[in-house]
């Protein structure tokens, strides 16, 4: 009994990983043509029809690009630094409940695993950083583990009102007790926290307009500034992950995750659809907003966000503590 | 169960990305060049490797995530439990976070969080 357990479970996080690589490698294919159409290119267009071969043919061409290591590096932590970036960028997906029943392991302490787990990636990012032994790579590390840090905090408590308001940590129960409204729907309150995730989001990523960590006109391109081939690949690669993984989260916490019109299997098509919206609401801010200062980053995050996602929070609480528990307690 | 399945998605994470490190090696062209190797500074020759020394408002950042990392410690229990709890977790909280606060605000006034 055990065995057949354990190999449905081999399986399915075999067919996780791949489903996850290949919707990360052709995301990056989306955010190109969607950048594109912005600006009015047409983007990639010559590999396959409308460009789709793209990803493909870009990740064998990284695949057979020279590896160049700096004399100067840290080699086990430089050569480490991209696995430890991945690893965690794929082990959010886990935990996300695709569909009811279709998840890999939807924990009771879903939020919280995949909370702590996106947020272990900053280790690979600075070791990264660090193991370049490059002034560019180090300064662009400290900086974003700053960043990191403090848009970690508003990012959780704006993570936390659905906590409350649904009354668990499983995602899936989250999920149900949106069933009826969505609490992306809850007047003011809903509409405000979602605004709130999103930015801290879009912060927690560095993506523009808060991508001081990179900023392509001083620090060229950041902590990964020394990488080059299949080694950069797997950053961006993780990079990637871990927007996709953060878009479903917030399509699951505010969004109603799979609730929607028609059968039930239509869930997985919904939840996908809503996380996708989330994901081009961030790229669109970032091909339309210009990067801001560092204290200005640091202001909006300590002064502005930690308050106001406490109050909410509190807000929430008092909601729920009004209405009594009415949805079962 | 449920760990053994993470367990495994973390084993097969690090097995593909294992791989993925190990083909260029196989083969990608290795041509190197003492120039090639120096650390990347726009083209300048690097005049010294960065040794480590940081401005104190990264420092004063992590103190201060501390704090409130602690404070948030309390919350995931109780944003659980709080449809038990009522009224009266409502009040715990709020004292708690009082307190926290009061500390928060002493850090504002004193210009903790001026990055200029």
């Amino acid at each position: 009994m055990t065995t057949a357990l354990a190999v449905r479970d081999f399986v399915a996080a075999f067919v996780l990983l791949n489903a996850v690589i290949a919707v990360v490698t052709y995301v990056t294919l989306l955010e190109r043509k969607f950048a594109a159409r912005m600006q009015s290119r047409i983007g990639p267009y010559r590999v396959g029809p409308h460009g789709l071969l793209q990803p493909i043919a870009d990740a064998l061409k990284l695949m057979m690009k020279e590896d160049v290591v700096p004399a100067t590096s840290d080699r086990w932590v430089f050569n480490l630094a991209p696995l430890v970036f991945l690893i965690p960028c794929v082990l959010i997906f886990a935990t996300i409940p695709f569909a009811p029943g279709l998840g890999l392991a939807d924990l009771n302490i879903g939020v919280l695993f995949f909370l702590a787990v996106s947020a272990l990636e900053i280790v690979g990012l600075f070791m990264a950083g660090w193991g370049s032994n490059n002034k560019y790579a180090l300064l662009s590390a400290m900086r974003a583990v700053n960043q990191i840090i403090s848009y970690d905090l508003p990012f959780i408590f704006a993570a936390l009102i659905p906590v409350v308001l649904g009354g668990t940590l499983r995602l899936g129960g989250i999920v149900e007790a949106q069933r009826g409204l969505w609490f992306v729907a809850y007047p003011l309150l809903g509409q405000l926290g979602f605004l709130a995730y999103l930015v801290a989001m879009i912060a927690a990523e560095n993506r523009v307009p808060f991508d001081i960590l990179e900023a392509e006109s001083e620090l060229v391109a950041g902590f990964r500034v020394e990488y080059s081939g299949m080694k950069f690949a797997l950053i961006q690669l993780a990079e990637y992950a871990h927007v996709i993984g953060t878009s479903y989260l917030g399509a699951l916490l505010f969004l109603g995750g799979w609730l929607g019109p028609g059968p039930a299997w239509l869930g997985l098509i919904w939840l996908s659809l809503k996380a996708l919206a989330v994901f081009l609401l961030v790229t669109w801010v970032r091909w339309s907003f210009v990067r801001i200062r560092v204290d200005q980053i640091l202001g909006i995050s300590w002064k502005l966000l930690l308050p106001a996602t406490l109050s909410l929070l509190l807000v929430a609480a008092a909601v729920v503590a009004y209405s009594g528990g009415a949805r079962g307690a | 169960m449920e760990s053994l399945a993470l367990l495994m998605v973390f084993g097969f994470a690090a097995a593909v990305a294992g791989a993925l490190l190990y083909i260029p090696s196989l083969i990608a062209p290795r041509r190197e060049t003492p120039i090639k190797l120096e650390p990347f500074e726009c083209g300048k020759d690097p005049v010294a490797l960065p040794e480590g020394r940081f401005a104190i408002k990264f420092a004063t950042t992590a103190i201060f995530f501390i704090i409130v990392d602690i404070e948030l410690m309390f919350l995931w229990p109780w944003a659980v439990l709080y449809r038990t709890l009522g009224w009266f977790g409502f009040a715990e909280m709020l004292v708690f976070l009082g307190i926290l606060m009061l500390g928060f605000l002493y850090i504002w006034r004193k210009g903790g969080l001026e990055w200029d």
